[in-house]
């Protein structure tokens, strides 16, 4: 960028703090094309010096030195096609966090002029993308999360294509009579409309829908996605512009229950060949095909338990509820006992549970099943119950609410299977060979499970989260997956009860047709909504050395067969991490590269004469570190001046070079400060934290080598909340480096 | 409105549910009109100190979310503002809003000049009243907009400190209120909930003991931007307590009170009992519940606090608490396993209280049936309910439902964008 003007504020107590027109002397050093100071830069006037510099073209970029880049973001906002823009935040990092006209505070601020100036001048106009983009959603799994979703995607105008992989649509809840009440009073059983809603999809004109098929394969990126399918009828090949996966659950293998008398009595059964007694012949004892007298259900048969489901499977306390009620519609004389632990009901279900509750015949208690004996009729010990330490149930039917498991095929895995059977044929040493057999027999179990059969570099299905959930921000952002346009919903994604499923498929076709339609406006999606910047790769200096590749958490980048990356820009989130992979540096945004941010470490000043004056670079992640900072600013909680904060976007996109350059430059500490990771990350990319925690442990082995002190280089978790830690964090690394000494390479 | 243009979709209350519905729509392409009384959104979820069950802190999403708010251009937020009328129109509604004054306008900076000057000390709302504040301030450290607020009913009469402290021209004492009408295409609404009031559960010692808190107070105690900057204390003494109780179902599940159950009690309390742990690892932990409702992968929560040191759960409703001779707090509950009436002596107890939906009391001018209990059940056309408006749930299953309400508002527009 060229032709940048430099905007200095004075208000909130910078011109108080700093001396501004030393500032802008600084500005003309560096040979900016204009240079103003205003009382209040923010103001409308203020902000139309600015856009009237963009206007008459004496400017291309604008260096606003005000307030923090958090702040006053709609104020300082122009058209991001046509106006650069790069702030410094002289209030939060100057003013609020610095003692007003001392020495260092002065020096911090020129410091961090020149390093935003530095950064401006390596700042690019994105060049928007232009790609035609396909509308059609395509529905994996005709089930009631599926039908809703497409049923939502085309009310909304878009076409549908439904992939069920079973005879018919509805999934199991198709089979049932009723359901559990989801509208007022709640306290009866209301009749399964699912009929309904198959009506609803299948009679749309731009639905197609295809049963027994399967997917064959999904190729290309959101907007251009290629998919062929394999139905009954033979292959069809069609475009869709995102995907939603909700391919549901299956019941818990009861096999696994033999503590609960399953496969021991034939009078011991699953609720869901309940559902079919009821929905067919009627109850009756398989034994002896009678109507039983008593039947005892078993709750949490296979969830809650460490050794089956660690996970509450979320429908069946409804479920047997359900069941319960139409038993007694239909035969008032049975009576039932439901042996549960606690009884989950929430909301509205409890009125349910409390009609139940007062039939006549109906029993609960809680308790665990220590055994269940006998073959025709049969006996439930139980323990621990209300009704004593020590007690039998009499019961002729047993009926077991058996867990729910996803249908989901983990991604990571089956690639991982595939490397490893890959590499045991081809690697070069006997060693390696066997090695790569152990992980391929490890990982055997995932052969053949996938469903999307994604033709992704990492792997042909959504990765999972713990216990086989596709991968979400599971509170904030639920339909986030790390697979860009496919979305899981329904008891895939989370355990859940039909009615959320409903509600989940609206859910994830909304995420589909948002991906589509920002597809289209050359936009990126969650979480740099809008942003219109892409990642440009440098191909003629890749070393194919495939980091950038693996290490993308949202599976954007294939390779050929050398190894090179072939990037699907449309799958891009634009989190930078396969900058920060990138050995070569060849991965750039307009707006942000390695090249910027070494040009910032550049242009800060390293006091040569040590006089126990360090200097330190702190990169902190823009997500959560930098509003923590701007908060303990807001409070106007000081931190030590030595630090120049440099924010990033995401932890991950820290690269190595930027350490080395600091070390080298005579630096003498770098604090990297970034987001939670771990099975709780709070990272917006997921893995960007972890994967810098990652690299810096090596980088830190690689300094020891060096006789550098691994102490120079820290990384920090730091939530969004911790206001108070952040500015302690900053003092109590620099107290750390003092006590190191200055780096060795100073003066160098 | 040109009528080239299509009508926006608008979304009344800026919590989780209302700013998720508000996004999903407008990062699909829909012009979008969010519509917040308070002067800053956030809603309910805002005041947690974190979610379960990752126990991360709410401003984390909320700036991600706020973010999104500044950036897109198709969203218009209009915050200290109610909706007063919304009668069908056209195949939509048209909606009147009616804003309360702006005395604090867009050009505040944040720069707290008119704070540090002004006289008069508010209970402060964000902190459930637990803590003072000036009558002009930062309504909290994650408001956004990021703008003061003045509680103009506490200023003494004729003063004028803070606009004439005020350099930045951002205060207008005399700002008038304003009404606009909007022609909507749909409408969400997601006015959210409140908490069951303790002083209805004076058997509990709500409103009626000093050491007796709502589990919503716990959450700002457990904060760092609360009335104790982030440490538990008694509200009595000051003192950290030793012995907690918390009492499940205070209020929910009860014929007398809440028939319903607020579905987020149980996960609340297992995720404060981990605060109060962390921070008082030797503090004696007490649940009584009736059932523990942790469904799905909140299980987690359960076993967690299960396994640590101090927590004990006994099965049984709570009768009453009542205060002891040593400052103490005596609760006395049936403990139904082991078939009699338990004591327990506390320091604090907290009452795991349920949400009542805003609709219930409000004048609704929405035209929506409302359950018994006030939730609103959904028929009205083009009239969408999403979040706690609509039943009780937690964050996670509200802005699942709330992006599948943004989808309901987009159909009856026939359009994604």
């Amino acid at each position: 960028m060229e032709r940048l003007g430099v905007f200095l504020c004075t208000g909130c107590g910078i011109g108080e703090a700093l001396k501004v027109d030393a500032l802008a002397s600084t500005a003309g050093e560096l040979g900016a094309a204009t240079c103003t100071t205003h009382p209040c830069l923010c103001s409308p006037e203020g902000v139309a010096t600015i856009r009237a510099a963009f206007e008459d073209g004496t400017i291309g970029g604008a260096l606003v030195a005000a307030c923090s880049p958090l702040a006053k973001s709609t104020e300082f906002r122009f058209d991001p096609a046509k106006c650069a823009v790069e702030r410094v935040s002289l209030r939060e990092q100057c003013a609020w966090s610095h003692p007003a006209g001392d020495e260092d505070t002065q020096v911090l601020a020129d410091d961090l002029v020149r390093m935003g100036y530095a950064r401006l001048a390596k700042t690019n106009l994105p060049k928007p993308i232009a790609e035609t983009i396909e509308r059609t959603v395509l529905v994996v799994g005709g089930g009631v999360a599926g039908l809703a979703a497409a049923r939502a995607a085309a009310e909304m105008g878009h076409p549908v294509v439904v992939v069920e992989s079973g005879d018919h649509l509805g999934g199991h809840v198709a089979k049932l009579s009723h359901l559990v009440p989801d509208r007022p009073p709640y306290d009866t059983l209301q009749p399964n409309r699912i009929a309904d809603l198959i009506a609803a999809v299948t009679s749309k004109p731009d639905v197609r829908v295809y049963t027994s098929a399967k997917i064959r394969s999904i190729t290309g990126q959101p907007g251009q996605f290629h998919v062929e399918i394999d139905t009954p009828s033979g292959g069809h090949t069609l475009m869709a512009g995102a995907v939603v996966q909700a391919t549901g659950s299956r019941p818990f293998d009861a096999g696994k229950l033999g503590h609960l008398g399953y496969g021991a009595s034939p009078n011991v059964v699953t609720a869901s060949r309940l559902d079919e007694m009821l929905a067919g012949g009627g109850v009756t004892r398989p034994t002896d095909g009678k109507l039983p007298g008593r039947i005892v259900f078993v709750q949490c048969a296979g969830s809650r338990d460490p050794q089956h489901l660690p996970y509450c499977s979320a429908d069946c306390c409804g479920t047997t509820l359900r069941q319960v009620a139409q038993i007694h519609q239909a035969h008032p004389e049975v009576e039932t006992a439901v042996i549960y632990r606690d009884m989950r009901t929430p909301g509205q279900i409890e009125r349910f549970y409390a009609a139940v509750q007062q039939q006549p015949g109906s029993m609960f208690t809680r308790g665990e099943v220590a055994s269940i004996s006998g073959n025709g009729t049969l006996v439930v010990h139980l323990k621990d119950s209300l009704l004593g330490d020590d007690v039998e149930l009499q019961a002729d039917l047993v009926v077991l609410a058996t867990g729910a498991v996803p249908n989901s095929a983990d991604g990571e895995a089956i690639r991982t299977f595939r490397d490893a059977t890959k590499r045991s044929q081809t690697a070069e040493s006997e060693t390696q060979r066997d090695e790569a057999r152990k992980i391929a027999e490890q990982f055997a179990a995932h052969e053949g499970t996938e469903i999307l059969n994604l033709g992704y570099r990492q792997g042909p299905d959504l990765p999972t989260l713990r216990q086989g959930f596709p991968d979400s921000h599971f509170i904030c952002f639920p339909y986030e997956t790390r697979r860009t346009g496919i979305y899981a919903a329904g008891s895939l994604r989370a355990p859940m009860d039909s009615v959320q499923a409903t509600e989940d498929g609206f859910g994830a076709a909304m995420k589909a047709v948002q991906c589509i339609n920002a597809a289209g406006r050359s936009e990126a999606v969650h979480p740099r909504s809008g942003d219109i910047g892409t990642p440009d790769f440098f191909l003629q200096r890749c070393t194919q050395c495939k980091r950038c590749t693996e290490e993308c958490p949202f599976g954007t980048l294939n390779e050929d067969e050398k190894g090179t990356p072939q990037l699907n820009i449309l799958r891009c989130r634009r989190c930078g991490i396969c900058m920060g992979a990138c050995p070569e540096r060849i991965i750039s945004f307009p707006d942000y590269s390695v090249d910027a941010v070494a040009s910032m470490i550049k242009a800060t000043s390293v006091p040569e004469d040590y006089e126990e004056k360090p200097r330190i670079i702190a990169l902190i992640c823009e997500n959560d570190a930098l509003p923590a900072l701007d908060a303990a600013a807001a409070r106007r909680i000081q931190w030590n001046p030595w630090v120049r904060v440099i924010p990033i976007r995401c932890l991950g996109s820290t690269n190595i070079v930027w350490i080395a350059d600091s070390l080298s430059r005579g630096i003498d500490g770098v604090v990297l400060i970034g987001c939670k990771y771990g099975d709780d990350y709070q990272c917006h990319y997921v893995r960007g934290s972890e994967l810098a925690h990652t690299r810096l442990g090596n980088v830190q082995e690689t300094l020891q080598r060096l006789a550098l002190e691994k102490e120079r280089i820290r990384v920090v978790e730091l939530s969004h909340d911790e206001f108070e830690r952040i500015p302690a964090i900053l003092d109590e690394f620099c107290k750390e480096v003092v006590d190191l000494g200055p780096n060795p390479l100073k003066g160098f | 409105m040109s009528a080239t243009r299509p009508r926006p979709l608008l979304v009344v209350g800026a919590g989780i549910a209302g700013i998720t519905a508000t996004l999903e729509a407008a990062e699909a392409g829909h012009e979008v009109v969010l519509v917040e009384r308070e002067p800053a959104v956030g809603g309910r979820a805002i005041r947690s100190h974190h979610y379960f069950p990752k126990l991360c802190p709410p401003s984390c999403g909320m700036e991600l979310n706020t973010r999104r708010l500044e950036r897109n251009p198709r969203v218009r937020v209009i915050t200290g503002a109610t909706v007063t009328a919304c009668r069908e129109s056209n195949g939509g509604r048209e909606v009147t809003v009616a804003r309360t004054p702006a005395f604090v306008n867009d050009r505040c900076t944040l720069c707290g000049a008119c704070s540090a000057v002004c006289p008069a000390k508010v209970k402060d709302p964000f902190n459930l009243g637990m803590a003072e504040v000036p009558a002009i301030r930062l309504p909290h450290p994650y408001a956004w907009p990021k703008r003061f607020v003045l509680d103009r009913d506490a200023c003494p009469a004729g003063c004028r400190k803070c606009a004439e402290a005020c350099t930045y021209d951002a205060i207008d004492l005399d700002a008038k209120p304003t009404q606009e009408t909007i022609e909507a295409a749909a409408v969400v609404v997601a006015t959210g909930w409140n908490p069951y009031p303790i002083d209805k559960l004076p058997e509990l010692g709500g409103g009626v003991l000093a050491d007796v808190i709502a589990n919503v107070q716990m959450e700002r105690l457990a904060a760092p931007a609360g009335p104790t900057g982030g440490k538990i204390l008694r509200p009595s003494d000051g003192k950290p307590p030793t012995r907690v109780a918390f009492v499940q179902c205070a209020g929910s599940r009860d014929t007398n009170h809440l028939p319903y159950c607020s579905a987020v009690c149980c996960l609340a309390t297992l995720k404060q009992a981990i605060y109060v742990h962390e921070q008082l690892p030797e503090a004696e932990i007490t649940i009584f519940y009736i059932d523990r409702r942790t469904p799905g992968r909140n299980e987690d929560m359960l076993t967690r606090v299960a396994e640590l040191k101090g927590v004990h759960f006994v099965k049984g409703k709570v009768g009453s608490v009542v205060a002891g001779a040593d400052g103490s707090l005596v609760l006395k509950a049936e403990d139904v396993e082991l078939g009699r009436i338990v004591e327990t002596r506390v320091d604090l107890v907290v009452l795991a209280t349920g949400m009542v939906p805003n609709l219930k009391s409000d004048e609704t001018p929405f035209g929506l049936l409302r359950d018994e209990d006030g939730f609103g059940v959904e028929g009205a056309a083009g009239v969408i309910v999403a979040g706690v408006a609509r039943r009780p749930e937690d964050v996670a299953a509200t802005t699942r439902d709330a992006t599948g309400a943004a989808a309901k508002a987009c159909m009856v527009t026939g359009r994604s964008a």
